[in-house]
């Protein structure tokens, strides 16, 4: 049954939303997340990276050798990812101080090899990027909503501006990493719960 | 036999495009990349020791070749006259290589501030070099061309308690500062003219 290339998009904005459904990718999103802005930039540094990867790899599909698939599969995400890197530091440079390591590390990101192997190596190149497109901005909306809350009750600001006045003792519980763990699991519970009415 | 080829050939030629193409975006971000570092890891500690110029001291910068290495100068102009400097010198501190800026005033060869870069000292007692005020005030009026030390060692700074091994650290990188003015005084002073 193929599915229409709308299904494909939207199908990453809920049914396979990162990482909720697909529980892919967990180390940055649980480090990352301490404020929306750092969950935005996150999202939106693997939406190029999965959109161009996405493309490449599908569009090269007939090219790569089975056997040494990965290997380039890493190549394609590695290349992007300095690219994302190199233009974060050079028009973003706070964001690239607050995510570091998290930046380099998308090379190892489940979620991007991920639909490199499941998605863009069987696929047409507009698919695909609808696909990268989909899941990219799904991910993107969860680490928003995950930062968004954390950073909330954690800190009691939103994007750095304060919420509930300065009598509010924030609980920097959610943003130490068991928060993370805590706030992802509740989350996850209420999607299933809305999803299996 | 052929299959092997085929996957050389895929992976070495996918490597090399890789290649290329960062090379050329490294190439075209570099000098962005350069100016925002120095806005953001050292352009508060140049702003406050220069506080007061009536320029953007991040802008008027002039690079001098120091041996093997090309060193930035950022230049401080007051009451109309660029007669000062700012400059990094390095020191090694407990946790490792510590960037110390130092302003000089080229008229008197005094140093008009000081204030650490970039360091990986323990935070809470070692990062006071960078946070407390009190530290580096003290290398205000300071003479440029002579070593500093700690008064243990001698000199004339109060170590911070607790860190002693930073503040030393701290004065040896203004102390390689001070040689470096030393040094490179005579090309300082021909290039500070351009910025009058």
């Amino acid at each position: 049954m193929a599915k229409t290339i709308t299904q494909e998009f939207t199908k990453g904005l809920w049914d396979e939303i990162p990482p909720f459904r697909l529980v892919l990718g967990l180390c940055p999103v649980l480090a990352v997340t301490k404020s929306v802005e750092n969950g935005l930039g996150m999202g939106v540094a693997v939406v190029f990276v999965l959109v161009c990867s996405n493309m490449l790899v599908s569009l090269l599909r007939n090219i790569i050798p089975s056997k040494v698939r990965i290997a380039c599969f890493i190549v394609i995400i590695a290349t992007f990812v300095i690219v994302v890197e190199l233009l974060m530091q050079a028009y973003a440079y706070p964001l690239f101080l607050k995510l570091g390591i998290f930046i380099p590390l998308i090379v190892v990101n489940c979620v991007v090899l991920g639909r490199a192997e499941a998605f863009a190596y069987k696929n047409g190149p507009v698919r695909s990027i609808v696909d990268g497109f989909g899941i990219g901005i799904g991910f993107t909306i969860s680490l928003t909503a995950l930062g968004a809350l954390r950073e909330v009750f954690g800190s009691g600001t939103f994007f750095g501006m304060s919420v509930f006045g300065p009598s509010f003792q924030p609980f920097t519980f959610m943003v130490e990493a068991p928060g993370a763990f805590v706030c992802l699991g509740l989350m996850l519970s209420l999607m299933n719960l809305a999803g299996n009415k | 036999m052929r299959e092997i080829i085929k996957m050389i050939v895929v992976l070495t030629v996918l490597s090399s495009f890789s290649g290329g193409l960062l090379a050329a975006i490294r190439g075209g971000t570099m000098e962005k990349i350069e100016y925002q570092q120095l806005v953001f890891v050292k352009g508060p500690a140049i702003r406050n020791i220069l506080e007061g110029c009536s320029n953007d001291p991040i802008v008027d910068r002039f690079k001098i070749k120091d041996g093997d290495i090309e060193r930035s100068f950022f230049v401080g102009i007051f009451d109309g006259k660029a007669n000062t400097v700012a400059f990094e010198g390095v020191g090694k501190g407990f946790g490792g290589d510590m960037g110390l800026m130092v302003g000089v005033n080229i008229d008197d060869d005094k140093i008009i501030g000081m204030g650490v870069t970039t360091h990986s000292e323990t935070p809470g007692i070692g990062s006071k070099a960078q946070t407390d005020p009190k530290f580096p005030n003290q290398f205000k009026g300071l003479a440029a061309i002579e070593p500093c030390k700690v008064k243990p060692d001698g000199g004339e700074i109060d170590a911070i308690s607790g860190a002693t091994v930073t503040s030393r650290g701290v004065c040896v990188g203004v102390t390689d500062a001070t040689e470096i003015y030393k040094r490179l005084k005579p090309q300082i002073a021909e290039k500070i003219q351009e910025f009058k």
